[in-house]
């Protein structure tokens, strides 16, 4: 550990560090155009010029390693002269209108002139016009306003993988544009507004709707995947405004990908924000009380076995135990949440997740540990599709080097390279019996891992996938100490979250599908839906009495004899799981619209009309009530688990192929599906490459 | 005036034809074994010895420039050699390229054996297509004789390639120029680390101007002292110098370094048109060096020590003279233009500044300037200088500062009402 003085003060700070990093933990700050923390520093915008020992000219300081017993100056009047005048010559050509700029208020130029710069300007020149680009759907450029910093070029070609984009011409004839004239094709490629640090590159969803200091700011999660993404919802009164990254250097670094960031203009559209009954064939308004009752009474006539639950996205830990305990005090223990509800199939697939064994369904390597893995093989997933941000990790280890890809399912763009093996289901047969060529990498690899997608699980010989899946893991050694290297890729926060709250029946027989067949058997005559819109509605008997409680109407909620509006995960205070294992809570960021109640408390409500008592008032009551069956709960810890080893099936039936389940990112749930962005970008990127 | 006998360069106007034979009946690759066989030490002290200073502009030791390089490190060396002559009044390389291509290669395996490098590129501006049909013949010739491919001479393994660059002067800094050589825009690289430690793909390189190796052979052929007894103290050798603009016949030669200015032109170049008294300036050294005044001009010495003197530099040795039909002002917005349509783009201070300077430049030629915004010029280069990655933008600043040193209080009179 090197020691280093900053400002007349000692130092020790960790190794290989620049003077930037080493002064940014330190808490001493430093201004920069170029420099980020999560991009490869180029040194060229000459902010963050300091004064070091040893050296008679100013050295930048995000370039410039430390050493020991080096003496570092940050603030002197030196310095201050250099950084007036770069801001003095980024300001000659930069438009002095801040005040209808979008950045106004957050901007790294604007901030940084009003703490080192000059009032006015002494060079009296025109400025460089620029002509407009197309930057697509997401992204919206004013690049007069560009400092050339090439933050936006870096995050393109070094994190999102697009080489698309890149600076055309030279000197102060430089301009940030597509090498050929082409919209960005990335499910990162809002993120490049994030790293802009002036208003040239903006959130085309954001732009101009707001002042940063008119906003309120709430941290939560985001569950449009499964990765758990921190966010940060920007929002005025009512309507969410914005939704940005939040650090979390475990999950997602910097960054978001673009669906968790442009839903939201669907955050408030389709919304069910009123309950509803349906009288002779019609839905029409109603009042809670009477939708709670009409429901009450027909649960009158109903033994407990005839009635069933289903949970689909976005639902959280609580809401899924409250309902678990309630149908399980009405007798019923027909409830299931393992299924896929975001694919474009119409009816129920399940995916038979054991929740006893969670080593099993977790992706147990974990976001972060992908860093340290040196081979990889990928089972029936497209994760740039299924997990943008997760792609980024797999991307950013690929780009150090020694790390072996594979792929067996279908394959796709990455933005890295990997060997394509094939779809054939024989493949993992070939790799267990080390006749494939690519069990030697894996064998020679000391860290290896094995990720399967979610369209593993799917299909008819999911069990014989998931069995060799098991069974490569365990012959590669990639169950160690202190390694776990079997991940499975879930895309559903709702499925991992209600799997955490143990929604699924104690009959291993019982599941979404024979739910779902024992409706049509009339076996079950209440199902109570909690934003699933993906059973095959038509097929469903007319008589059954369909309880659909969500937030966004579609299939289900068209079906439904009882609409319960509920919240949005933005709009209360919940606790999800993402793919790790990892519990995060989610806070409400917005009040909710109309007369739309918290998910859970709607069970807990109508827990009074069929006269169970839940034995629970406040949120903190039910969440102490889980804590007592579920400990991680109780601690917020995750612990990486190992899947159980026995009951391996070894009859496989080697045919069939391995496919990935998501085919367009941009419209997995009902949420996204309700974005006009994401339309946008659908018609732009997805159909024009199918 | 140099002797016939003492020229480096004794088929610099190709005047005896350009071919392997005529290369070897001049000198070229007499004794190549002779000299590798004493190993790469000598070489470097010979080198060192014969005071060689890089021929690019900067003037570095040749010598110590190669000694930098750790033959322990057991990653691959390269060397590469800069032809991307691009500065304004340059025109020796490429005379050495069209007609003198063998001591170039001579040079190269000398150079690449000194240094362990077992590959090495010449980088050479994309307009010299023509003259570098001599470079290639000469690299095929030698392969075909044995001197370059695999285990030649039973002493080394050599592969020579040319790549051409594609008209940006930024290319010819070292370190831009191995960007482009890698693939990428030509944008120079932070330094530390120098070349020499991580260079070409990361690895120990050698960066030398065409004219510096060209040169090494003849120096290793002669020895250092011989090299050495030509020129000053200081300043050892021979030198290619270009002279152009308003002299009676510009042309490149070889002289020795420290000869006096006049004698270079007027023995030369067949003196200033309209004669000596009708000389205003001239910029010794390419466009970067600051200009010197007709009044400086009478004792001038084409010398390091001679130069600072006056408050210029050598630089490249392109010698552009100007007499009294020249304009100041235009000839001054010709040198930051020519920068400012060279600069990157990557640095602030360079990429801004010299914008604004040409503005300034055309207010001030078409009188729409106040004199205080001469001041401003000059304080737009003093702010900016020594900020920048690499010397583009300082030799903005003294080209400028050089013209401002001399002839402010003039232009400030132009503008006046």
């Amino acid at each position: 550990m090197p020691k280093i003085v900053i400002n007349g003060s000692e130092h020790e700070v960790a190794e290989g560090l620049t003077i930037i990093q080493a002064c940014d933990s330190l808490g001493v700050s430093i201004p920069r155009f170029c420099y980020h923390d999560k991009l490869p520093s180029v040194g060229s915008c000459r902010m963050c010029m300091v004064e070091i020992s040893g050296s008679r000219k100013l050295v930048p300081s995000c370039a410039t390693t430390i050493s020991e017993g080096m003496e570092v100056k940050t603030e002197t009047p030196e310095i201050h002269k250099a950084r007036k005048m770069v801001l003095e010559m980024l300001l000659i050509n930069h438009p002095l209108d801040c005040p209808i700029c979008d950045k106004g208020g957050e901007c790294d130029l604007q901030d940084q002139t009003y703490r080192y710069g000059l009032d006015k300007s002494a060079i009296n020149v025109v400025k460089r016009a620029v002509e407009e680009k197309d930057f697509g759907p997401l992204i919206t450029p004013y690049m007069t306003r560009c400092i050339h910093c090439t933050r936006c070029i870096r995050f393109a070609t070094e994190i999102a993988g697009i080489q698309e984009l890149g600076a055309l011409g030279r000197g102060d004839h430089t301009e940030i544009s597509m090498y050929i004239s082409k919209s960005l094709s990335s499910e990162l490629s809002g993120n490049l507004a994030e790293v802009c640090p002036v208003g040239a590159l903006t959130n085309s969803s954001y732009a101009f709707k707001a002042r940063p200091w008119e906003l309120i700011s709430t941290e939560t999660i985001d569950v449009l995947d499964a990765v758990g993404s921190n966010i940060k919802v920007d929002a005025t009164g009512l309507a969410v405004l914005r939704i940005m990254p939040k650090i979390n250097d475990s999950i997602n670094e910097s960054w978001i990908g673009d669906k968790s960031r442009y839903i939201v203009d669907a955050l408030r559209i389709q919304r069910l924000d009123i309950p509803m009954i349906r009288i002779n064939g019609k839905l029409v308004k109603s009042s809670w009380n009477e939708a709670m009752r009409t429901i009450a009474d027909k649960l009158k006539s109903l033994q407990g076995s005839e009635i069933a639950s289903l949970m689909g996205d976005f639902v959280d830990i609580e809401t899924a135990f409250i309902t678990k305990k309630l149908f399980n005090a009405l007798g019923s223990d027909n409830i299931d949440c393992r299924f896929i509800t975001n694919s474009a199939e119409n009816n129920v697939i399940d995916v038979n997740f054991d929740v006893e064994d969670r080593g099993s369904y977790l992706f147990n390597t974990t976001i972060a540990g992908i860093e340290e893995a040196d081979s990889c093989l990928i089972v029936g997933s497209n994760p740039r599709f299924e997990a943008p941000i997760l792609n980024a990790r797999l991307r950013k280890r690929y780009l150090r080097g020694g790390f072996e890809m594979a792929v067996i399912g279908e394959k796709y763009d990455g933005n890295y390279k990997y060997d394509y093996l094939g779809s054939n289901i024989s493949l993992l047969q070939d790799i267990l019996n080390g006749k494939h060529p690519f069990a030697e990498k894996l064998k020679s690899s000391k860290k290896p891992m094995l990720v399967l997608g979610i369209g593993a699980f799917v299909g008819n010989n999911s069990s014989d996938i998931v069995s060799l899946a098991k069974e490569i893991a365990i012959k590669y050694n990639m169950i160690q100490d202190n390694w776990n290297g079997y991940n499975v890729l879930n895309t559903s926060a709702g499925m991992l979250s209600s799997m955490e709250a143990g929604f699924v029946s104690k009959d291993k027989k019982i599941n979404a599908d024979s739910i779902v067949s024992a409706t049509k058997a009339k076996n079950i005559k209440l199902l109570w839906l909690n934003n699933v819109d993906n059973i095959d509605f038509d097929s469903l008997p007319k008589d059954i009495f369909v309880v659909y409680q969500g937030h966004h109407g579609d299939k289900g909620a068209a079906r439904a004899d009882v609409i319960l509006p509920s919240n949005l995960w933005l709009e209360q205070d919940g606790t999800y799981v993402n793919i790790e294992g990892r519990l995060q809570r989610s806070y409400q960021a917005v009040p909710t619209v109309g007369e739309s109640k918290k998910s859970w408390k709607i069970i807990r409500k109508f827990a009074e009309y069929v006269g169970v008592d839940l034995k629970m008032e406040t949120l903190e009551d039910l969440r102490k009530q889980i804590s007592e069956v579920n400990p991680r709960f109780a601690s917020m810890n995750f612990a990486v688990a190992e899947f159980k080893k026995d009951n391996l099936s070894m009859n496989f039936s080697l045919n069939g192929d391995v496919k990935s389940l998501i085919t367009n990112y941009y419209i997995t749930d009902i949420i996204s599906k309700n974005s006009v962005k994401m339309a946008e970008c659908t018609k732009l990127f997805v159909k024009k490459t199918a | 005036m140099l002797e016939k006998i003492d020229r480096v360069f004794n088929n610099l106007y190709g005047t005896k034809g350009v071919s392997f034979e005529v290369a070897k009946s001049l000198g070229d690759f007499s004794n190549l074994k002779e000299t590798l066989e004493k190993g790469a030490d000598y070489i470097i002290n010979e080198v060192k010895n014969s005071q060689l200073k890089g021929r690019g502009g900067a003037g570095f030791p040749t010598g110590m420039k190669w000694s930098f390089i750790n033959k322990k490190d057991p990653r691959p060396k390269y060397l590469v050699i800069n032809g991307d002559e691009g500065e304004p009044g340059t025109c020796k390389d490429r005379e050495i390229i069209r007609h003198e291509p063998y001591k170039i290669v001579e040079g190269a395996i000398i150079t690449s054996y000194a240094i362990e490098a077992k590959t090495c590129y010449i980088y050479i501006r994309g307009e010299f297509i023509q003259e570098t049909r001599n470079l290639q013949k000469a690299i095929d010739e030698a392969y075909a004789n044995g001197l370059l491919g695999k285990n030649c001479l039973g002493m080394y393994d050599l592969d020579i390639y040319i790549h051409f660059g594609a008209g940006a002067y930024i290319c010819g800094e070292e370190t831009a120029l191995l960007e482009s050589l890698e693939g990428r825009k030509g944008f120079p690289r932070i330094k530390p680390p120098f070349p020499a430690v991580s260079g070409l793909y990361a690895n120990p390189t050698v960066i030398n101007n065409i004219e510096t190796i060209a040169v090494v052979p003849t120096i290793l052929r002669r020895g250092a002292d011989w090299y050495k007894s030509m020129g000053v103290a200081e300043a050892a050798g021979t030198k290619l110098f270009c002279i152009s603009g308003f002299v009676n016949n510009p042309c490149v030669v070889e002289e020795r370094l420290g000869i006096s200015f006049k004698e270079l032109i007027e023995t030369h170049c067949g003196g200033v048109i309209g004669g000596w008294d009708n000389l205003l300036a001239v910029i010794p050294g390419g466009s970067s060096t600051p200009i010197i005044p007709a009044h400086l001009c009478e004792r001038l010495t084409m010398d390091f020590e001679g130069m600072k003197a006056v408050g210029s530099s050598l630089g490249t040795g392109a010698v552009i003279v100007f007499n009294k039909s020249v304009e100041i002002l235009k000839a001054m917005k010709n040198i930051v233009s020519f920068y400012n349509h060279e600069s990157c783009g990557q640095c602030t201070p360079c990429r801004e500044g010299s914008a604004a300077a040409v503005k300034i430049m055309n207010n001030i030629i078409n009188k729409e300037a106040k004199p205080s915004d001469v001041d401003l010029l000059e304080r737009i280069m003093d702010d900016t200088f020594g900020t920048t990655i690499c010397a583009l933008n300082d030799a903005t600043v003294f080209a400028v500062r050089g013209f401002l040193k001399h002839y402010k209080e003039d232009i400030k009179q132009s503008l006046q009402i």
